[in-house]
């Protein structure tokens, strides 16, 4: 599936489509992140969202409260003091809500790995990640490429089927 | 001023014998049951007017020395000299290792005792907030010392790194 937009209009300008490709659309073309950064990591982040990469192009600027945002982009080494309030912000966020962890502390503790008694080896042992940015730090484009990554998953994704109705009718 | 001119003020004024340890930077060792006078020492008298701590680190000689030292960096912005203080301190097998805060004289000393004790484990006597300040206030043990162990589990996370 093409973006919406990339389809010919005809008919006098009617589209025809799905709900949820409408939906997707809508939500992968305003995936709101987290304004949190944790450490160097967060410095290529804010690059990113700034003048030069201008994420605001694809519909992504931060946001200042987990309520109001779709994704949290885990921006550097997550210490074990931060993972407590990293989960409990993961937890405020309003669903469908996604992770990307961003960079090599974050995928697996990094550098970390062998001697950082402080370290979480990877934010996925505490909150589930959808996608993985390699690099140390990784570059704007990488994160980029992260961010398109996450929004070809959401266009695979419905939230109209009832699975879970349909399972409680099974009984 | 070099530190052996420290060092014969303060035998003049306290007579209390200190050790001068010469290296790339020379310290001064002191004695722990006299470092507090020594202290407020220096950091009155008229010509050293030592202002400003600039550091306190630690050290562990690990269980078989049975030996901790503490390091204070101390800087007079007056006279733009440095002098390194040095403390021996026993280490115990169970509990922590014992020295009187220098709270008291430094406001800065609060916060760098206060690392110090995350990481090895010194108790400042006389601290006002001897609290974690680096680490979560529930971790078990002081990474700095040299036979630390990780505990296995935070929080019901894995701590090590593990390939199957």
């Amino acid at each position: 599936m093409g973006g919406l937009l990339d389809q010919k209009f005809s008919h006098g300008g009617m589209v025809v489509t799905t709900v949820d490709d409408l939906i997707n659309w809508a939500r992968l073309s305003s995936l709101w992140p987290m304004g949190f950064g944790l450490a160097c990591c967060a410095i290529e982040m804010m690059g990113s969202m700034a003048t030069g990469y201008d994420l605001d192009r694809i519909g992504v600027f931060p946001r200042a409260s987990p309520r109001q945002s779709d994704v949290i982009i885990i921006s550097g080494t997550v210490t074990f003091k931060m993972a407590d309030r990293v989960r409990r912000l993961y937890e405020q966020m309003s669903e469908p809500r996604y992770v990307i962890s961003m960079g090599s502390c974050s995928n697996c503790g990094g550098p970390y790995w062998e001697h950082g008694y402080h370290v979480v080896k990877g934010v996925d042992r505490i909150i589930p990640v959808d996608v993985y940015v390699p690099g140390c730090p990784p570059r704007p484009e990488a994160l980029i490429g992260g961010i398109i990554k996450l929004q070809e998953k959401i266009k695979g994704e419905t939230l109209m089927a009832p699975k879970a109705v349909e399972a409680l009718l099974d009984v | 001023m070099t530190t052996i001119e420290i060092q014969n003020i303060i035998q003049q004024e306290l007579s209390v014998e200190t050790v001068v340890e010469e290296g790339i930077q020379s310290a001064l060792l002191v004695p722990k049951d006299h470092l507090l006078s020594v202290a407020r020492l220096l950091h009155e008298h008229e010509q050293l007017y030592f202002d400003m701590l600039s550091c306190v680190t630690g050290i562990d000689n690990g269980p078989d020395k049975e030996s901790m030292e503490v390091l204070y960096e101390l800087y007079s912005i007056p006279y733009g000299i440095s002098l390194r203080l040095k403390v021996m301190l026993d280490r115990p097998q169970e509990g922590l290792a014992e020295v009187p805060s220098l709270t008291g004289i430094w406001k800065a000393a609060n916060w760098l005792e206060r690392e110090t004790y995350d990481l090895l484990g010194i108790n400042f006597e006389g601290h006002p907030d001897m609290r974690r300040i680096l680490l979560p206030a529930d971790w078990e043990g002081y990474p700095l010392r040299k036979d630390y162990e990780v505990q296995e589990y935070y929080h019901g996370v894995k701590v090590k790194y593990e390939t199957e």
